[in-house]
């Protein structure tokens, strides 16, 4: 099967502008800029199920369709922060497919009326900044960006904008905030940024792979993309692949893929041939799935994963394998959310300072049992308390891993 | 009035105005939500996560948008998670949990987290006894510490965000209460978080540090001892004091005080002002105060103190008895009759001013208010209008500062108006040089000194800026005495008048002229009858004077040759100054702290002041020792009781009709609340229990004739190539009587500068910080350069109150002293 | 020289990002323009980027508190950024670090003598399936290190010496 996002696969030299043209780019742009009305594009989004690839699943069509008209100018951000330990997949999207990111981009604002467009990339993205500054500069001198763009009267400017080594800039309100050159700290909700967003204006922010999906949306049409993938989770997904896999990397399956299909046929199995202890589907942000034969052959949708116990998030799989102990696990995956923690509520403030203490005893076995159910406690003492769901996401590890490798934790507590 | 919500909160059926946070619906319906980050006066951040309740709406039926019913009741359908009470505003049917189980446990655990990294030291915390924190943790903390004690943080105790406040590392718990008001409150975001998450801690790197004169306030909203003022901490328990409400008498805001006092052991045993607190008046000061009222009330004590009357004899000045003293002033007075000259300042309250009109008008003597700035008698026809409230004005109203520098001369009036303006009003600042308002005006107006009239003149023919201002719902004019003397302001104020006269925004609540006064009770002053001199000089050369109040000797070399070729001098003063050194006769006065009176604001408003410690040594009220002088030339004055005398000042002068200390105690429900042990944190803004003041109605309310005298602008004042032109403007922290004791406020004080701008400077030779000659009317002073861009060329700016005072522009020299003189 | 001077055209260029009166939003971009020669902000820097953004030096100091990227101290001339977060330590990344420090004879977060290369752990960098790896943040901005190995690491920092001269 041929990719719908990761084209580049099939397609050498995709990233050069006449080749991604003479493959049909920017058709699907200039289709909606000639021929739809914003909303027409819109419905068709929505009629193709795509969800946001960002982590929360929430239908995009739908987000679009919240744009407050009352209040303008509008904005379009393109979430391209993608700092979820275990993802690596909006990097490669803008390293070798960037014009089809930027084409959907570039949709997604005419169909909400936004002339304006950023792309917030972490910090880090460096190389991948400058380069897609090339790219956008191709566009606007080949007229796919400017003033009355297809003749019409349509203009739009792209900008990309680097953050500074931050997660929590991955959540859109914080992301609003360091955009507008403040300490990157989640606002409270509501308002959602479609009323009030960047520079209080009604704003769209959507994750890069989302927008990658709608030039191909666009041209293949909303039937065709729901014919991918399942009922819940309609089309394909790039599931980024790491730990102990043999092939680690990015894979483009359609959703409903199983975890045997990508870990085993397409991740060609574990080190050593060892067996797998346990998944984390969404990053360090994931529930610890304990994995079994049933687990490996459920099919990766949004639903289906959540009856695992689990989020599918964004599909960042970390296989863990038998010789992981989870202490060291979450360990780990606390001491990133004690880094990352924005510091603005204290719930996850607080709490992730003493998790942090909590875990680093354990694991180094001075801790007693009574510290392994205190770590709980104060786990579950977080959870639905937290301004923005970094707080929420710090505990999921913590909480699964306790509960479901019990045996882990005895072993590294001294007796 | 706006559209009101019926919400229950515990079962309990609450009505509120809309737009209100449930977290403040919950406080006006008497049902405390514990809070940390949220502050009423504040934007909404629903950070410190200690208002988690459970909140729950009615569910409505997408068909028919009727509410679903279920057991003859609305279906309520509950958030899934606790919600923030602080963030989520009330709508129709909501219902509110804040003490059930579910919502005991978050705000327990909330508690419990800040505890992890909060120290305990209660016992000598500065805030104890008025912590939220510490009565947080009493009514839902957890009994005892998860928390392995070795694990705590620890961090720097002490630290000095500038020389007045301090911060305690350890005790901050990032609610960012202090942050947020420099931001959004004050508009000088001088305070910052550094790092992020545990790390996150306060800090400024403003030159100097917290460069703001709001500064005091944060220390009231800390909702912990992290904040702490260099004047009080470690200086007393917050249940050791007791409390007496106040005015300052600083400025002509008139903010409302709360005086903290305790028996003092380094005072011998006496009971002192312990500190400055701001008392609710959210028509006046809301709950804020500046750090000039916080800080300078400390020349009411000192070593410099009068304490007994003294008399001028062999040359010296010796003790003498109240009788011996009044009477040997009183033979003076009454052998110069006719050269009889009050000289009194702003400074005191209105009976002392009554008292002294009273007894010049009576001897047939001159009275004199001791100020550069007129225009008074304007504001009594056209300030503004009864009802009248800052926090009211907005968008569609209009708001013109002229020549005048607020932040400067009236900091609570500058926050203030520039929070009408983040509201939506239209701000016009005209002004010679750049102010810190220009930032939030949406016209600045600049005009050379000099061109004030012609600045107004202008503004009242036709352009964007005038027509937006005429058309305005409700508008106010502010002016002072930027460059301007006594005629000067005289001018301004006329022309203001008639602008505001012209324009329909005279004799309404919202509307009118206010006068930025140089002293508190200057608006008083003029109420009772007194005006400035235009040449006081003159005024005094030769003649009997009683000055109260003032020091012309310390302020003005030109007043100190005036007065040593005077008849005779009598001063009556707090301390000694330059002008008791040379007096005939002393008699010493006793401090507003330690007596009760009244003052007239700017804005027309009588406010009361009571005693809150003893007097010092023989001291009396002013208007007691005028009415000895008095009955000792043969003249009655009421003197029992400052009430008694405001009596009869109520019956003689026409605007205090019918006002008595009665309806200045008067006290209605204000919001937001502030209670200092509550659980919904106001700060430590005391409560308003003895009066918000009664504001006077101007003629143009009260239905009179108002006529203006219009002025005619006077030949500017042309600097020859070698001169400069020399313009007065005034300054928070100056070397005034009331300011210099604070020996902490030295670095904010400075030294007397002229300011100039670089390319004056160049021509005449003279470099940042050196000090030169200054020369103007036979005066000769030295003064440190300042260069400054913002002030025109062939200007010299000098700050009044720097001891070099000049009283309107003046033509001036200016000679390099030395090339060394350098001054830090 | 003042930063707005010294890169007037950037400068220029970076403010026609955003919108006139939303300036402050080119705070991140003028802060990585001021620690390019010297790898940290100096305070000359934040009081220059204050007046131009309109913003207080509090305020612009705090911004470089909060994000990981920025620094307010000098350290080596290259900042060697290892990630250590979860997916990469399943491949091996803190063996590679501690190796790496040994071969260097540094500890974590320290500069080697020359004044070079500092070392520091960090978390995830999205390059978790190319483990070992690391980025490099220096003068000429930040790059990618994928695939790494001890030895091909130390040709690396030869290779950086080499362009020190
Ligand atoms: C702590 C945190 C980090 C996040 N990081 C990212 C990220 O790096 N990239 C991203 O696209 N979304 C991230 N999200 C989700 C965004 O908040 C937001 O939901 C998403 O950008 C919406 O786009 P979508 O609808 O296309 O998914 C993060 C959310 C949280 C709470
Ligand atoms: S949950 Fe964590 S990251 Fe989110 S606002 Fe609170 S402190 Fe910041
Ligand atoms: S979160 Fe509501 S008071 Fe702080």
């Amino acid at each position: 099967m041929s990719h719908v996002l990761l084209r580049h696969r099939d397609i050498p030299d995709i990233n050069k502008l006449n080749v991604y043209k003479k493959n049909g780019g920017f058709d699907a742009f200039k289709k909606a800029v000639t021929k739809m009305k914003p909303n027409e594009v819109t419905d068709v989004v929505k009629n193709s199920g795509l969800r946001g690839r960002g982590g929360a699943g929430f239908p995009t069509g739908l987000k679009w369709s919240f744009i407050d008209n009352k209040s303008w100018p509008h904005y379009v951000v393109a979430n391209a922060d993608e700092s979820e330990p275990g993802t690596f997949k909006d990097r490669e999207i803008m390293e070798s497919n960037p014009f089809q990111f930027l084409e959907g981009l570039a949709i997604a604002s005419y169909a909400v009326g936004a002339t304006v467009a950023y792309v917030y990339l972490r910090g880090e993205f460096w190389q991948v900044a400058a380069f897609l500054d090339e790219k956008i500069a191709e566009m606007e001198e080949a007229g796919y960006l400017g003033d009355n763009l297809f003749g019409k009267d349509y203009s739009l400017k792209i900008f990309t904008h680097l953050g500074a080594g931050a997660y929590i800039c991955g959540e859109e309100t914080a992301l609003l905030e360091s955009l507008e050159g403040k300490r990157g700290q989640p606002r409270v909700r509501p308002p959602f940024p479609p009323a009030v967003g960047l520079y209080g204006k009604p704003t769209i922010i959507n994750n890069v792979e989302t927008f990658t999906n709608v030039p191909m949306i666009l041209a293949n049409g909303a039937d065709w993309y729901k014919s991918m993938g399942t009922s819940d989770s309609a089309g394909v997904k790039i599931f980024s692949l790491s730990g102990r896999v043999r092939k680690p990397g990015n894979y483009e399956l359609p959703f409903g893929s199983t975890f045997r299909q990508l870990i085993y046929e397409h991740g060609m199995g574990i080190q050593d041939g060892r067996p797998i202890k346990a998944i984390m589907p969404a990053g360090a942000s994931s529930s610890l799935i304990v994995v079994d034969e049933k687990v490996l052959d459920t099919p990766m949708d949004y639903a289906t994963v959540r009856t695992l116990g689990a989020d599918l998030g964004s599909a960042s799989v970390i296989v863990l394998d038998e010789t992981v102990d989870i202490d060291w696990v979450i360990n780990k995956t606390i001491h990133f959310f004690k880094h990352e923690s924005c510091g603005k509520c204290t719930t996850c403030r607080e709490g992730n300072h003493w998790m942090r203490n909590l875990t680093d005893r354990i694991h180094h076995g001075k801790a007693s049992s009574e510290d392994v159910t205190l770590l709980l406690n104060v786990a579950k003492q977080m959870q639905g308390k937290c301004l923005c769901a970094l707080g929420e996401f710090s505990t999921m590890a913590v909480v699964t891993g306790i509960e479901r490798f019990p045996e882990d934790f005895k072993k590294a507590v001294k007796a | 009035m706006s559209k009101q919500v019926n919400l229950t909160i515990n079962g309990k059926q609450v009505t509120a105005p809309d737009g209100l946070t449930v977290a403040d619906a919950a406080k006006l319906a008497g049902i405390d939500i514990p809070v940390f980050c949220h502050h009423p006066k504040l934007e909404p951040v629903g950070m410190c996560r200690m208002c988690l309740v459970e909140i729950g709406r009615p569910v409505f039926d997408r068909a028919t948008g009727q509410p679903v019913m279920e057991n003859g009741q609305p279906k309520i359908q509950f958030m899934p998670k606790l919600e923030t009470a602080c963030t989520n505003r009330i709508s129709e049917g909501m219902v509110v949990l804040t003490e059930s189980e579910k919502a005991t446990d978050g705000q327990r655990g909330t508690v419990e987290f800040l505890l992890t990294s909060h120290p305990l030291d209660c016992p000598i915390c500065d805030k104890g006894g008025e912590c939220p924190l510490q009565n947080l943790t009493m009514e839902h903390g957890p009994g005892q510490s998860r928390f392995n004690y070795d694990e705590k943080q620890h961090l720097a105790k002490h630290v000095p965000l500038g020389e007045l406040i301090f911060l305690d590392r350890e005790r901050c718990i990032q609610c960012a209460r202090c942050i947020r008001f420099q931001d959004e409150v004050a508009g000088e975001a001088v305070l910052g978080f550094d790092e992020r998450g545990r790390k996150t801690q306060i800090i400024s790197i403003s030159e100097p540090g917290f460069d703001s004169v709001f500064s005091g306030n944060t220390t009231d909203i800390c909702p912990v001892g992290a904040l702490t003022t260099v004047d009080f901490r470690f200086g007393a328990r917050p249940w050791e004091l007791k409390a007496e409400a106040s005015i300052c008498s600083q400025c002509p805001v008139g903010c409302n005080t709360t005086l903290n006092t305790r028996r003092e052991a380094k005072a011998g045993g006496e009971i002192v002002v312990k500190r400055v607190m701001p008392r609710q008046n959210e028509e006046v000061n809301e709950i804020w105060l500046c750090d000039k009222g916080r800080f300078a009330y400390h020349y009411t004590e000192g070593k410099e103190r009068l304490t007994k009357p003294m008399v001028r004899k062999d040359e010296k000045l010796a003790r003498a008895s109240w009788d011996a003293a009044t009477k040997f002033a009183a033979e003076n007075f009454t052998a110069n009759k006719k050269d009889f000259v009050v000289l009194a300042s702003g400074r005191l309250s209105n009976e002392d001013l009554f008292n002294l009109k009273s007894l010049a008008d009576t001897v047939g003597g001159e009275s004199i208010l001791y100020s550069d700035m007129s225009g008074g008698e304007l504001t009594q026809l056209v300030g503004v209008g009864a009802g009248t409230n800052l926090a009211n004005m907005g968008k569609g109203d209009a708001i013109l500062v002229v020549a005048s520098d607020l932040y400067e001369e009236a900091p609570i009036w500058w926050l203030r108006v520039k929070q009408a303006a983040d509201r939506g009003a239209t701000l016009i600042v005209a002004n010679p040089r750049q102010t810190k308002l220009d930032r939030f005006a949406k016209y600045t107006i600049r005009y050379a000194y000099g061109d004030e009239l012609k600045t107004i003149h202008d503004f009242e023919k036709k352009s964007k800026i005038s027509d937006e201002f005429a058309k305005a719902n409700n508008a106010v004019i502010f002016y002072g005495s930027e460059g301007l003397g006594v005629s000067g302001t005289y001018g301004l104020a006329s022309a203001c008048a008639n602008l505001l006269k012209e324009s329909g925004h005279v004799g309404k609540a919202n509307n009118g002229l206010v006068g930025v006064w140089q002293r508190a009770n200057d608006q008083g002053a003029f109420e009772i009858g007194f005006r400035p001199a235009e040449d006081l000089a003159k005024a005094l050369k030769g003649k009997a004077v009683y000055i109260v109040g003032a020091d012309p000797v310390g302020d003005d070399p030109n007043l100190a040759k005036a007065l040593k070729n005077a008849k005779f001098v009598a001063v009556q003063e707090l301390r000694e100054t330059e002008t008791t050194a040379i007096a005939d006769v002393v008699f010493p006065a006793q401090a507003f702290t330690e007596r009760d009176g009244t003052l007239v604001s700017g804005e027309r408003r009588v406010q009361r002041f009571h005693a809150a410690v003893p007097p010092k040594g023989d001291s009396k009220p002013d208007y007691a020792i005028t009415s000895m002088l008095a009955k000792q030339m043969g003249v009655i004055l009421q003197s029992a009781s400052a009430s008694v005398v405001f009596e009869i000042l109520a019956t003689s002068v026409e605007a205090f009709n019918e006002l008595s200390y009665e309806a200045l105690a008067q006290v209605t429900e204000q919001w937001p609340f502030v209670g200092r042990n509550d659980m919904y944190y106001g700060g430590t803004t005391y409560e308003n229990t003895k009066g918000l003041g009664v504001q006077l109605i101007p003629m143009a309310q009260a239905g009179g004739t108002v006529r203006i005298p219009k002025v005619r602008k006077e030949a500017a004042l042309r600097p020859k190539e070698k001169e400069l032109l020399a313009v007065p403007s005034n300054k928070l922290y100056d070397l005034g009587v009331t300011v210099r004791t604070a020996e902490f406020l030295d670095q904010r004080i400075g030294e007397a500068t002229v300011s100039i701008n670089p390319a004056t400077a160049k021509k005449f030779d003279v470099e940042e910080g050196q000090v030169v000659k200054l020369s103007y009317e036979g005066v000769q002073a030295e003064v440190a350069v300042k260069i400054d861009e913002t002030i025109a060329t062939g200007v010299a700016l000098l700050p009044r109150g720097m001891g070099v005072a000049i009283h309107e522009p003046v033509v001036a020299r200016v000679q390099a002293k030395s090339a060394s003189g350098k001054v830090k | 020289m003042s930063l707005d001077k010294k890169y007037s055209k950037e400068v220029k260029q970076i403010l026609s990002k955003y919108p006139a009166e939303h300036k402050r939003s080119a705070v991140m971009p003028l802060l990585y323009l001021a620690q390019r020669e010297e790898g940290y902000v100096n305070k000359e820097a934040i009081q220059d980027i204050a007046r131009v953004l309109d913003m207080t030096e509090t305020e612009v100091a705090s911004i470089i508190g909060f994000y990981s990227l920025y620094h307010d101290k000098k350290a080596g001339k290259y900042r060697m950024q290892v990630c250590t977060d979860l997916p990469c330590a399943l491949r091996g990344a803190d063996e590679f670090l501690e190796k790496l420090c040994g071969n260097l004879g540094i500890q974590v977060g320290e500069t080697t003598e020359d004044g070079l290369v500092t070392v520091e752990a960090v978390m995830c960098l999205a390059g978790c399936d190319r483990a070992p790896m690391f980025q490099t943040q220096g003068p000429d901005g930040i790059k990618y290190h994928e695939y790494m190995t001890v030895d091909r690491t130390m040709e690396l920092i030869e290779a950086l010496k080499g362009d020190e001269k």
